[in-house]
Order: structure tokens, then C-alpha cells, then sequence
């Protein structure tokens, strides 16, 4: 039995774990995307996502033993990047709220001089794709068909309750976080609008979800998500691959 | 292209029968000579139209092998012992899904659309090369795929990147390249197992012994019993026999098993001093053609699998082409217009 590696919540972890485990969600629809330039775009996300995750793991211990020997509680991502892919408009609300996030974050992070400017200045540059292509699918979907509108009406609302955890400030990053929150809910508010869809009206967090992610407690669906992906490293303990 | 210059100008309106048929005799004539001048033929020059036939055949075969080839390798993205392997494999299954792009990109010039090309394959009428229809039962089948499966497309592609259709022979330039890699990748995974643990080493040496045999019949049946064969060497598509290229396979992959310390499972493998080549064992081609007809492991369960994925993204697509319809001339941002939807 492989015994879990303890770790401290730290800012590393945080923005690590997020980009590991979207990167996971969006490996999920290889093979079975809407349109072919879609396998290429999904795959593309999910590779930049894995190659941010790489190098915050890194910073935080060794990177496979962060992905592979921690155990659900020990995961301090966002319940928002670990909700199952669900349709196609599921996968883009969700790219949508989480790569506006991440986009005006490491822009900020990347004007700055902590440790995590060179990481920043990298990534925003990806980030910046993933926001375009989450918003373009987003005015297509919303203001597409009935049933396109529709759909992306419902994932958008169904989301909504996990994005207030998005700005809850994580220790040892230097942000304005109250206006980061501010710029996100204009940036998503306009591409709302601009894809004939209303702002959801719902909490943007419960008790539970705000913050939760961070300290470690997830949704359901997340614990089998990471016993399919730890499953084969765990069985060949000390193993090299 | 000079030749290319004389089909087109060869092409003049005809004004009876015997001037139509004159006129056909005299592109037949360029076209044959272009062929034999190793010439490219491009898309709007004259062609026969068993030539054009046979080449939306090939290449629609390819490009629904490069995405139905997505999944079994995409079986084990979620999987991944490590994050390097995840990558690795996450850019390999993203860059077959860019070849199946040039590849219809390719057909197309042929004057077939993609959605035509989707229908024939969703609907059983063309095909997809048969090795995909074994399963990856574990973590070393994406190695034995990269080595071997990428091994063997390499063999046979590598000379039609002098086809004789330019936009053929380039798409496999490109894709050519890409391919290499990722056999040198997989070669690399089974070295990683082989060299590890004594169960990394017997996965390893259980892969190989399940695809060596597939691997081998990807070249296709036996010259005597290939359909096609003749006119398309004729034709300059192909450049090499199926027994020819198999041959070649085999003796590529001898040494490297030897280097990767694993065996090919086949008791009458053994170099043959007088030929200068490996003699091999005897390909089970019952298995071969029982697969081509739709009973491998997996025949149904790929179709199913894409079918499914073209069928619940319809709803995507027709969006898509609703919200281009609605906001044509205006410029909607950098990726409108790959979406790859064409509006009905």
C-alpha cells in the first residue's frame, strides 16, 4: 500500500491542481468531439493545461508524486474544473468561466515579480486562446439554434454555483482579488450577452462549495475520476514509466 | 508544370462524338505521360476516372484509419502512469486528428466533401484500416502502437510521398514526419518497461506478442490476392508490392526488438543468408480477412463509438452553421471559420 503524500495547501498546489485536473476532464473527449477541428482544439487545451500543471507541481514537490500518491482530500483545485464534462455546452461554460479566471489571474500574476511571473508571462499567452475559443463556442451555442441556446442556457446556470470559490484568495498569491472578481463578472457578463443569454440569477456559491475545493473537499464524481487516473501508477509502486 | 498545361489546353469543347472522343484520347495520352515522367497530377488537371476513384478510395481509407486510429490509443489518456506519458500521448492522439484533417482536406481536392466521406464511413461503406480493431488492454499496447502500428503506416506511407497525386504525396510528407515521432516515442515507452520492473517487462513482451502479427497484416493480403495492387503501381500510387513493403517491415523491426531485449512471437523467424532477408512465419490471413469483414474484437465497437460521437454533436454543428448564417460579414474573432462546419 502507498501510503498518501501529506502537502501543504500552497498557491503552486492550488493553480496546479486546477490545470491537472481540467487537463483530465478535457483529455475525457478524445474521440468523441462534435467536429473533427474540435478533437484538435480540446486536445490542444488539455495539453497547454497539462504543461502549466507540469510546472506548478514541480515547483510545489515531484510532479507524479503530487498527481498519482494524493488521495481525493489532499487535492486543493476548484470543484468548478472537476464537474464532469457533461454535453458540449457543459465542457465550454465551463472553459468559459474557468479560462476568463485564469486569464485576467496570470495576467495580473504576470505584471508582477513573484515566483510566478515566468509561469504567468507563459501561460497567459496560451490562456488567451482557450478564453477566445470558450467564448466564440459560447455566442455560436447561445446564439445558435433553440436547442444550442438552450443547452448552453441550462450548463451555464448549472455552474454558476461553483464560480464565487474562484476568488476566495489563496495564501501566497499577491492579487486584488475582489477586483479580479469584479473584472471576470464583466468579462463573462458581456460574452453572456453578447451570446443572447441572461446572467445566471443563482448563488455564485453555497456554504459548502465556497472555498471548498481549496481545502480539500470535492464532489462526488472527483473521487472516481482520480481512481481512473491514479489507478495504474498506484499498481507499480516505485515503478518508472 | 508544363504537361499539367497541355491536359487543360488538351481540354477543348468538343463539337461531336468522334471530337469527344478524340479529345479524351488525347488527355488519356497526356496523363499517361505525365504518369510516366513522374509528373505530379494536380487537381485540375484531366484524370481518369478510375484514377480519381481509386485515390478518394485510398486517402478517405486513410484519413478514417488516422481518426478511428484516435481510440484505442485515446483508451489510455485518462490513464497514464506519469504526466510526461499523459502529454506525450494527449500530443500523439492531437496530431492524428490533424491528419485525418489534411487527409480530407486531400479527398476533397478529388472533388467528394468530408461529410460524404463521414456518411461512407459511418454507414459501413468504406473502411478503415483493420488494426484498430484489436484492443489496448493495457498501458503497453500504446507502445507496442507507436513501434509497430506507426512502424508499419511508415513503411507503406513513406513512398507516397512520391505518388503520383501532389496533394496526396504531400499530406504524407507532413504527416510522414509526425509519424516518425511518434514510433520513436513508442519505441521509447516499451525500452522505459522493458528495461523496468519484471511485470513492466512482461506487459511489454505481452503487447508485442498481441500486435506483431495485426502489424503485419496492415500491409494487406498477399500480392497474388490484392485487388488493387497492379493499376494503382501503374498509376505510380504505389511504388512498392505489399510483400515487398512487408518484407522490408520485418526486417526494420528485428534488430530494434532485439535492442528493446523483447522477441517477436514467431518460431520460423530467422535471417536468410541466400535472399539477404528474414524468412517469417505464415500470416493467419483467415483472421486478416474475418476482421476486414467486420468480425475483429472491436469492429463494432469503434463504428459504434464514432457514429455516436458524429451523431451527438450534430446538434453542435448545426449551431455553429445557424449563428455563421445569422452573422455572416461580420468578423467574429480569430477562430471563426474553423469550425469546420459547412453551412447546408
Amino acid at each position: 500500500m502507498t501510503a498518501t503524500v501529506p502537502v501543504p495547501t500552497t498557491a503552486a498546489l492550488a493553480l496546479g491542481d486546477d490545470a491537472l485536473v481540467l487537463s483530465h476532464r478535457l483529455g475525457e473527449w478524445a474521440g468523441h468531439a462534435p467536429v473533427l477541428e474540435e478533437e484538435v482544439a480540446l486536445a490542444n487545451i488539455a495539453l497547454d493545461l497539462l504543461g502549466q500543471a507540469r510546472v506548478l507541481l514541480s515547483m510545489a514537490g515531484d510532479e507524479d508524486e503530487l498527481a498519482f500518491l494524493r488521495e481525493e482530500r489532499a487535492f486543493t483545485n476548484l470543484q468548478l474544473v472537476e464537474q464532469p464534462n457533461g454535453d458540449f455546452a457543459h465542457t465550454i461554460a465551463r472553459q468559459l468561466y474557468f479560462s476568463t479566471y485564469q486569464h485576467l489571474l496570470y495576467a495580473e500574476l504576470a505584471r508582477g515579480d513573484g515566483r510566478f511571473a515566468p509561469l504567468a508571462a507563459k501561460a497567459v499567452k496560451e490562456v488567451a486562446y482557450h478564453r477566445d475559443h470558450a467564448e466564440q463556442w459560447t455566442l455560436r451555442l447561445g446564439d445558435g439554434t433553440d436547442v444550442s441556446h438552450e443547452r448552453m442556457r441550462r450548463a451555464c446556470e448549472a455552474l454558476w454555483r461553483f464560480t464565487g470559490e474562484m476568488f476566495q484568495p489563496v495564501r501566497g498569491l499577491d492579487v486584488d482579488w475582489p477586483g479580479l472578481e469584479a473584472a471576470w463578472l464583466d468579462a463573462v457578463s458581456d460574452v453572456l450577452r453578447r451570446a443572447t443569454l441572461t446572467v445566471p440569477e443563482g448563488p455564485r456559491s453555497g456554504a459548502w462549495a465556497a472555498g471548498a475545493g481549496r481545502q480539500g473537499l470535492h464532489t462526488e464524481p472527483f473521487g472516481r475520476m482520480l481512481a481512473e487516473m491514479q489507478h495504474l501508477h498506484r499498481s507499480h509502486p516505485g515503478a518508472s514509466w | 508544370m508544363a504537361t499539367a498545361a497541355a491536359h487543360r489546353t488538351a481540354g477543348t469543347p468538343a463539337h461531336d462524338a468522334s471530337d469527344a472522343a478524340a479529345g479524351t484520347d488525347a488527355r488519356q495520352a497526356a496523363f499517361d505521360a505525365a504518369v510516366a515522367a513522374d509528373e505530379r497530377i494536380e487537381p485540375r488537371d484531366w484524370m481518369p476516372d478510375a484514377y480519381r476513384a481509386t485515390l478518394v478510395r485510398q486517402i478517405a481509407q486513410h484519413a478514417h484509419s488516422e481518426i478511428i486510429g484516435m481510440q484505442p490509443e485515446a483508451n489510455w489518456i485518462t490513464r497514464a502512469p506519469s504526466l510526461r506519458r499523459k502529454a506525450i500521448l494527449m500530443a500523439k492522439v492531437q496530431d492524428e486528428a490533424g491528419h485525418g484533417l489534411y487527409l480530407y482536406s486531400a479527398a476533397e481536392t478529388l472533388g467528394t466533401s468530408r461529410e460524404e466521406l463521414l456518411d461512407k464511413l459511418h454507414s459501413g461503406r468504406q473502411k478503415y484500416s483493420s488494426i484498430f480493431n484489436y484492443p489496448t488492454l493495457t498501458w503497453a499496447d500504446v507502445g507496442a502502437i507507436g513501434w509497430l502500428v506507426d512502424g508499419a503506416a511508415i513503411t507503406n506511407q513513406v513512398p507516397l510521398c512520391r505518388c503520383s497525386y501532389g496533394p496526396y504525396a504531400r499530406a504524407m510528407v507532413r504527416v510522414c514526419k509526425e509519424e516518425s515521432f511518434h514510433q520513436r516515442q513508442g519505441y521509447e515507452l516499451l525500452l522505459a518497461l522493458s528495461r523496468g520492473t519484471p511485470e513492466q517487462h512482461a506487459m511489454a513482451q505481452d503487447a508485442v506478442n498481441r500486435w506483431w502479427w495485426p502489424s503485419l497484416m496492415m500491409f494487406g493480403p498477399p500480392d497474388d490476392a490484392s485487388q488493387h495492387s497492379a493499376q494503382s503501381m501503374a498509376w505510380k500510387i504505389k511504388r512498392h508490392s505489399n510483400d515487398e513493403l512487408r518484407q522490408r517491415f520485418v526486417d526494420i523491426c528485428v534488430p530494434q526488438a532485439e535492442s528493446l531485449g523483447l522477441t517477436l512471437p514467431d518460431p520460423d523467424l530467422k535471417w536468410n543468408e541466400e535472399r539477404g532477408h528474414h524468412d517469417f512465419g505464415a500470416i493467419d490471413w483467415t483472421e486478416f480477412w474475418d476482421v476486414l469483414k467486420g468480425n475483429g474484437p472491436c469492429n463494432e465497437q469503434r463504428l459504434t463509438q464514432r457514429r455516436r460521437a458524429h451523431d451527438e454533436g450534430a446538434w453542435v454543428r448545426e449551431a455553429a452553421a445557424a449563428h455563421a448564417a445569422k452573422h455572416s460579414g461580420e468578423h467574429t474573432g480569430a477562430v471563426a471559420g474553423r469550425t469546420g462546419v459547412k453551412q447546408a
